[in-house]
């Protein structure tokens, strides 16, 4: 069956049948299993294969896409203000690319910036979802193509011959007898409203030349030298203030006195103190300043909103509400199996930070946001101001991994610079960011796979996750779209989002996901790859044994199931490449996984060295992914590599311990983030050939890593993996609180 | 306040600050230089690696009162110009950075690491602690060894 709808056949028609299929298979099918001569029993397509949450976005954007222009100066240098946030995923590199392609414009003349927040885009603003790619692929080549055309026709009529004697090559206008004509001087003319243009389309995928060919970050010269500029390396708000806060010593606490403030007013380097609702903000003339002032700070604090609450508590309310089985364990042959895993920080290199200038009633805001029309909203809101007097501004960012949807800091920023009456450039400590940031939600997984002569007949998988926070623009968006989701009834976003993210690729039979929430006030939030790095990866281990039950090797069983020929593609691939099934010492395995996602599909062979079984390493990784269309073939790669390096971390060593209503780590000695060390010496990634349009890739590369990995250390130590990250002592002594 | 002064990248310059401020926030908040980044600021992350008299050293706990009379330099300081550094060459090629924040760090450690040896072997690189939570560590690795070939 296929995994996605098919050319000719309308997104509506397959929401109709999606809707009124699986509740019906479910029933039949386990009154009656399917005759064992069938091949496999195919699986009802999942509401993920009709619409995922990536189309959703899409959709969502559509009515906004024609406000993404392209701008051609007189200098002759193209420029789009793109409406997405850049963390190193290395977008505004690739649609630099689909311009320079489209305009036949030299890639060093087009500049890609980050724009403002735009409220106008309404729900075309939001960078998430592994969407960016996805949603502007079209938008910015049809806006290239209408600049084309229109420097086309503006050279067509200076020169008085038919625009179609005209042609673009190399950022010249070319006509007819050798004539030439530079973007810059036919700027004016081209952009005339009394221009007549025809109809623009973009090219044919057979005409791109820059797309699909390896091209490194433009912005990777500026990165080298230093002169890459984060949102605290600004000098834009003169006067602004290094600015941290104390903050409780539980989750959430509010501040009810402080104790000491004339004798911390009182010391060098401090200007101004200012209580906010997230704790005390001392501003001072530097950094370091800042940081001893708000240590030595005492304050009186109120409780926080998990203050009982530890990884055990946490765990017992996961366990309890995991839904139960609908197939019978006793009747038939089973795999059963239950997995926990722990919370896990973002951890952007660069920690949560902000400059805010809150004064005479208006207020202009920097930092690294990825959801900037809700940031901008909310802050006004916050300071009681119109959104016209708040300006957003949108700094290329530190890595996010998801975390800079939320816009704690430039909240926070907003809200000290309105009390102190100055501007501040706010930054959290590692510590804090840790703490107190955002994180992964804590989950709890109970899979169940029937299965007879040879075929699994169902597959079942119980999702229970801490609460996770879509507060940052995703509610409203699913809101808007709802008539179009290919779920119905009373769910959650939580659940929206699940499952319009997570499908199982094989053909298992009948296979249910669910999600079941925990609602614990904590800062959590998505984190690259959202539900699908630990339902995802805990399916790719029950794969595993499901095969072994089987008496099947894991490679083999994985291409008997899988749904379609893109995913045996990749999944042979790497077991080509990576000379599945080679000989390998003892305490050394290799391990295989696959995974799909918003129409890109990727396999992970790794291999693992746990001759120490407390400290395995992943010694090599072969990676296989098709995206559809790759646009930067080497920056898919760097994501890959960052996906493989997530999941080693979060698989092996990486999470946070909760006691008494507060995580446990505090910085990168803690919390076990890869270091070179835990880092194969042999990676090699390989990009299929371009057949389709893009799929998204910026997640794509952590579930299937996550399983290959724990499909290693099982087959080296000999051990179940159940519990995540595999070894995770408090092998340190906290920080204060 | 006590003042120092001191070599920052090639040029000499003079400034007043706490003894034990550290180095990072004199560069930083003082000096405007903001190539060394904060990630921990107790020497674990590396993000701000720079040399101090030509070692690796991690301002976020270095007091400025010890670079008193030395010689400072930070990743504006690598390059000759517009002539890179052969590892900057070398991150450029292998198009080593994602978000590029601890890249600074990380040439930084890597440049004290070829100076130390000439040819440094795969635990040689292990044993540079630099986070990079993009995780372009293959990369990094890729890219020291190419720098070593070229110099
Ligand atoms: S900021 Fe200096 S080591 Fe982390
Ligand atoms: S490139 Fe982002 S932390 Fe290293």
């Amino acid at each position: 069956m296929s995994s996605s709808p098919s050319a000719g056949h309308s997104r509506r028609h397959f929401l109709t049948y999606l809707l009124a299929t699986p509740t019906l298979a479910v029933a039949a099918a386990l009154v009656d299993p399917p005759p064992v001569a069938r091949a496999a029993v195919p699986t009802p397509p999942a509401p993920a294969d009709v619409l995922d949450l990536g189309d959703v976005l899409i959709l969502a954007a559509a009515p906004t896409a024609n406000m993404i222009t392209v701008a051609v100066g007189e200098d002759g240098r193209v420029g789009l203000a793109l409406p997405r946030e850049e963390v190193g995923q290395g977008i505004t590199t690739a649609v630099a690319m689909l311009i320079a392609d489209e305009l036949d414009v030299p890639l060093d003349r087009v500049d890609v910036t980050l724009a403002d927040a735009r409220p106008e885009l309404v729900f075309n603003q939001l960078t998430g979802g592994s969407n960016t790619i996805r949603s502007v692929y079209t938008p910015v080549r049809t806006a290239a193509a209408v600049a084309r055309a229109r420097l086309v026709a503006a050279a067509a009529a200076r020169w008085g011959v038919p625009a179609g004697q005209v042609t673009v090559s190399g950022g010249v206008v070319i006509g007819p007898g050798g004539r030439t004509a530079g973007f810059g001087e036919l700027s004016t003319a081209a952009a005339s409203p009394s221009l007549k243009v025809g109809t623009a389309t973009p090219k044919p995928a057979s005409q791109q030349r820059l797309v699909g060919t390896p091209t490194s970050r433009r912005d990777a010269r500026a990165m080298v030298t230093g002169r890459q500029a984060y949102t605290l390396d600004l000098d834009v708000a003169p006067g602004a203030l290094p600015t941290m806060v104390r903050r409780p010593p539980t989750i959430s606490g509010a501040v009810r006195s402080v104790d000491n403030e004339a004798a911390v007013r009182a010391m060098p380097g401090v200007v101004d103190l200012a209580v906010v609702e997230t704790g005390v903000a001392v501003l001072a003339e530097t950094f370091g300043q800042a940081l001893d002032a708000k240590n030595a700070l005492q304050v009186t604090w109120g409780p926080g909103t998990v203050d009982g609450e530890d990884d055990d508590s946490i765990r017992e309310k996961l366990h309890a509400a995991a839904l139960p089985f609908a197939a019978p364990g006793l009747l038939t042959q089973h795999v059963d199996a239950e997995f926990d895993f722990a919370f896990v920080s973002h951890a952007p290199m660069e920690t949560n930070s902000a400059i805010a200038d809150v004064r005479d009633g208006k207020a202009e805001i920097w930092a690294g946001l990825k959801s900037p029309i809700v940031a901008q909203e909310t802050i006004a809101k916050d300071l009681g101001l119109p959104v016209s007097a708040v300006a957003v501004h949108v700094v290329q960012g530190g890595g996010s991994f998801g975390r800079r949807l939320f816009f704690d800091a430039a909240l926070e920023a907003a809200r000290i610079s309105k009390k102190a009456g100055k501007p501040v450039k706010l930054m959290w400590s590692r510590i804090d960011d840790m703490r107190h940031g955002r994180a992964r939600a804590a989950s709890h997984h109970r899979i169940r796979a029937t299965h007879a002569a040879g075929q699994v007949l169902t597959f079942e998988h119980r999702v229970a996750s801490v609460e996770t926070d879509f507060r940052h623009g995703l509610g409203e968006i699913l809101t808007a779209m709802s008539a179009s989701l290919p779920v119905g009834g009373n769910l959650s976003f939580a659940q929206t989002v699940f499952l319009t993210t997570v499908k199982s690729p094989y053909d298992f039979g009948i296979t249910t996901q669910t999600l079941t929430e925990v609602p614990l006030q904590m800062h959590t939030g998505s984190w690259r790859s959202v539900y699908s790095a630990n339902t995802r990866g805990a399916e790719e281990i029950v794969v595993d044994e499901l095969a072994a039950a089987q008496r099947k090797d894991p490679y083999r069983f994985r291409r008997e199931f899988l749904e379609d020929d893109r995913s045996r593609a990749v999944l042979d691939k790497v077991a080509t490449e990576g000379q599945w099934g080679r000989p390998m010492p003892a305490g050394h395995a290799q391990g295989i996984a696959f995974h799909a996602e918003y129409q890109s599909c990727t396999a992970c062979l790794v291999e693992i060295d746990a001759t120490n079984p407390d400290r395995p390493r992943v010694t090599k990784a072969t990676i296989a992914a098709d995206v559809g269309r790759p646009v930067n073939p080497r920056g898919l790669e760097s994501q890959l590599l960052g996906g493989l390096t997530d999941a080693i971390g979060t698989t092996l060593r990486a999470g946070l311990h909760i006691r008494d209503g507060l995580p446990l780590e505090g910085s990168y000695s803690q919390f076990h983030y890869t270091r070179q060390a835990e880092s194969p010496r042999d990676v090699r990634v390989f990009v299929m050939p371009a057949n389709g349009e893009p799929g998204g890739a910026g997640e794509l590369g952590v579930p299937a890593a996550v399983g290959a990995i724990a499909n290693a250390w099982a087959r080296a130590t000999g051990r179940k993996p159940r519990s995540f990250p595999l070894t995770f002592p408090v092998d340190f002594d906290p920080f204060p609180r | 306040m006590p003042t120092y002064s001191f070599t920052l990248n090639g040029q000499s310059v003079t400034v007043d600050a706490p003894a034990d401020l550290p180095l990072l926030w004199t560069l930083r908040d003082k000096l405007g230089v903001k190539g060394p980044k904060y990630g921990c600021g107790i020497d674990v992350c590396k993000a701000c690696t720079s040399h101090l008299d030509g070692q690796a050293v991690n301002p976020c706990v270095v007091p400025t009162s010890e670079a008193d009379g030395r010689e400072v330099t930070t990743i504006e300081g690598l390059a000759d110009g517009d002539r890179l550094h052969p590892v900057q060459e070398a991150w450029l090629e292998q198009d080593v950075a994602q978000c590029g924040y601890c890249q600074p760090g990380q040439i930084m450690a890597a440049v004290a690491l070829l100076k130390r040896t000439k040819h440094p072997t795969d635990a040689d690189i292990d044993a540079i602690e630099n986070v990079c939570r993009c995780g372009s560590y293959f990369r990094i690795r890729e890219a020291i060894k190419a720098a070593a070939a070229a110099m």
